[in-house]
């Protein structure tokens, strides 16, 4: 059939499977707009308040379900606005499709109103992106821009479409959505040194990241770990992909890591390292990291291997093709001794926590464990209170644990949790901070015009708490620029002004009487949680150390 | 040119790229984006109307090129990537150069654009033209020989390079 550029747009987007978008209308994007009008019965239209939210929530969207998300916006400032979006979606490797309207062509290159080169910008954030010159091109670029977005190592695609090729005409027939590029296979013989140095080791640990959930490959990893009777730590990136309950699993790894997970890591003579990069977070300073274990990398990115730590044996491949072979390939092993060596590290990890000011982080976090469901999405944004809620938050079930990991990206919360919560339909909790809070708290009023069953749990120091943790230890206590008292709203009041509800909470025992009734409410909630404003994250690897420098007690400041 | 440090080589990386507006670009933004310098770039169509090749050559240690060919292989648009073997390759550039055509230099002129094969291809009073093709280190020679007459501008092409043998690039499948 011959549709209109605007009309390939949605129709593409229907026939991709996309039942929810979010974005922001504007004058590039008009004719799309209209198109979604007449298309409304089959396409959820989230109207957010500010495109980079419309960003954070695709890739919550995305990240909660394991499809691509969706965000459209237009020229020039609404472009720009998705850029933090997108360069999250990248360094988390998020699979986002994002829609720009541009100028028209013949006002393209004439610094028109509205115009930039949104494709320029994002070359280095973008998987890969698309300037559509020409109409005839627009059906077969929607369908790759998909492909490419799930395929191997996911991550955002955008696409920018000029105005007047909106309103050209061209021939449209639906496929049906994308399939993924053919999964990469990874080589034998190298799965094959894999086992051989799998068979000599004596205490072997998993560590895990996000392409656990890019491939689902959940299962194989608990399976591998109990054939060879290793434990499992996670970047934290991998939260949620294997359960608390599981007794191999150890916990985040790294800088705020837990104590037991990071030591064992440093214990272990084999690392077999599973969809994850080991960032500077994990490996603190890389010349002695596990320096004298043997490390195994499998990743679908082959650009991965030995980029930051040099890998003994990598693997290249799809973790739904290697960690089967592999699992096949291995024997049955046995290491009481490893296995006591951990238990003992994990009983140490418990008289550990160190002593704390006021209202104790954890203690929160326990109430949200005691009352969430297993359904539910828990997004943070960035700062002290995502490493306690990576700490403390316990999941049985993947994709739960929704967090900027790579770029940190400080407002990603709020938009996150809306994504989350479209996609899920359960009730969605955010933990955030004052500060990050303070760069999102425009969005609340998305999540009550829609609806959405969202409690935010805003742990309320009055300052900027990681930066002033490392300003306490690091900067002989000049906290310069991260006392927000002064200028800390109301928040019950905003709440009531968005039409949310407000609470402001000073106890655990206020903070679970007011989460219960938030959580089971439908609505969305606001809990201004007031915490000491001197609390710190523990246990700490200052940034470029090494685990023998682990700081697990609050000295004398 | 950066000074090569001591465990850095000096490489040549053929790629072929889709021929599509903007691809470049992709290409040299990784280089920045990663960090890595390039000492020269050509490209230009090949025998395949929808691809375009790119020469590279830069200096790096071996992690440098591993990461180098990696991280361009996930590009979307490139289709092969190959450092090119400098023993089994055959290569060239050429140099324009324009020097000064003082009468008593036009020995030293004449000896060098016969050593080296060059030619004349401009002619003035005040100057002379020379067109050279021929290795990097042919080019870089002929450069120092020339130069004390006087080197008034100079441009080189960068280097094009092809693996020896009757292989074809796009043929061979890649190795991880």
């Amino acid at each position: 059939m011959k549709l209109k550029g605007a009309e390939i747009v949605i129709e593409s987007l229907i026939d991709q499977g996309v039942t929810d978008i979010f974005g922001y209308p504007g004058g590039t994007v008009l004719d799309i707009y209209d198109a979604l009008y007449a298309r409304s019965d089959r396409i959820n239209h989230v109207l957010v308040s500010h495109e980079q939210h419309a960003a954070h929530a695709a890739d919550g969207y995305a990240r909660a379900t394991g499809k691509v998300g969706v965000v459209l916006a237009t020229s020039g400032p609404g472009a720009t606005n998705l850029v933090t979006g997108i360069a999250t979606a990248m360094l988390d490797s998020i699979p986002v499709v994002a829609i720009t309207g541009n100028v028209g062509r013949p006002m393209v290159g004439k610094d028109s109103f509205q115009e930039v080169d949104i494709t320029g910008i994002t070359l280095p954030i973008t998987k890969h992106n698309y300037f559509v010159n020409n109409i005839d091109e627009l059906p077969e670029v929607m369908r790759e821009a998909f492909k490419i977005a799930k395929s191997d190592r996911p991550g955002p695609v955008l696409i920018d479409i000029p105005k007047d090729v909106q309103n050209m005409v061209t021939d449209f027939e639906p496929q049906g959505p994308s399939r993924p590029f053919d999964r990469i296979q990874p080589q034998e013989n190298r799965i094959q040194e894999a086992a051989e140095a799998i068979a000599k080791a004596e205490r072997p640990y998993l560590y895990i990241g996000g392409g656990v959930f890019a491939a689902e490959a959940y299962q194989d990893v608990e399976k591998l770990a109990d054939k060879i009777d290793a434990v499992i730590g996670t970047s934290l990136m991998g939260i949620s992909a294997i359960s608390n309950d599981n007794p191999r699993y150890l916990g985040m790894v790294g800088m705020h890591g837990h104590y037991a997970s990071t030591i064992a890591q440093a214990d272990a003579d084999l690392i077999i390292a599973i969809g994850t990069r080991f960032s500077d977070r994990v490996t603190g300073k890389t010349s002695e990291f596990c320096k004298d274990a043997t490390i195994i990398h499998l990743d679908v990115d082959f650009a991965e291997i030995s980029k930051n730590v040099d890998a003994d044996i990598g693997v290249r491949g799809d973790l739904r093709v290697t960690l089967p072979i592999l699992l096949r390939t291995l024997e049955k092993q046995e290491h009481p001794e490893w296995i006591a060596h951990v238990n003992g590290l994990v009983e140490k990890e418990k008289g550990l926590h160190a002593k704390t000011l006021g209202t104790d982080p954890k203690d929160i976090i326990e109430v949200i464990n005691d009352i969430k469901s297993d359904d539910t999405v828990v997004a943070t944004d960035v700062g002290q209170h995502q490493m306690w809620a990576a700490q403390y938050l316990k999941f049985r079930k993947p994709r739960k644990f929704v967090s900027s990991g790579g770029l940190g990206t400080m407002g990603f919360g709020m938009g996150a949790a809306e994504g989350a919560a479209v996609a899920t339909k359960v009730p969605t909790v955010l933990i955030t901070g004052d500060g990050s809070f303070g760069m999102n708290l425009n969005e609340v009023m998305t999540s009550v015009l829609y609806g959405l069953p969202l409690t935010v749990v805003i742990m309320n120091n009055h300052v900027l708490g990681m930066v002033r943790q490392w300003q306490t230890l690091f900067y002989g206590k000049r906290y310069s620029n991260t006392v927000l008292e002064k200028r800390a709203p109301d928040y019950v009041k905003l709440a009531e002004a968005f039409g949310a509800e407000g609470v402001v909470t000073e106890t655990v025992e206020e903070f679970r009487e007011a989460f219960e009734k938030a959580y089971h409410s439908g609505k969305v909630t606001l809990i201004d949680c007031r915490i000491d404003k001197d609390e710190f994250v523990l246990p700490m690897i200052p940034a470029g150390q090494t685990v023998k420098d682990m700081v697990t007690e609050r000295g004398d400041d | 040119m950066a000074d090569i440090k001591k465990d850095e080589t000096k490489f040549v990386i053929a790629i072929y790229v889709d021929n599509k507006f903007g691809v470049l670009t992709r290409v040299t933004s990784m280089f920045t984006r990663r960090g890595f310098n390039i000492d020269a770039l050509t490209v230009g169509v090949t025998e395949s109307p929808e691809y375009s090749r790119i020469t590279l050559s830069m200096s790096g240690d071996g992690y440098a090129r591993a990461q180098m060919l990696n991280q361009l292989r996930k590009l979307h648009n490139v289709k092969k990537v190959e450092i090119l073997d400098e023993k089994d390759i055959i290569e060239r550039e050429l140099l324009l150069i324009k020097v000064g055509n003082a009468a008593d230099q036009h020995q030293l002129i004449m000896s060098c654009v016969d050593i080296f094969k060059a030619k004349i291809i401009d002619y003035s009073t005040s100057s002379l033209g020379i067109e050279v093709t021929g290795t990097s280190d042919k080019i870089d020679a002929f450069i120092e020989m020339i130069r004390p007459v006087g080197i008034i501008e100079s441009c080189r092409s960068g280097i094009i390079a092809l693996s020896k043998g009757s292989g074809s690039m796009l043929d061979t499948p890649d190795l991880f």
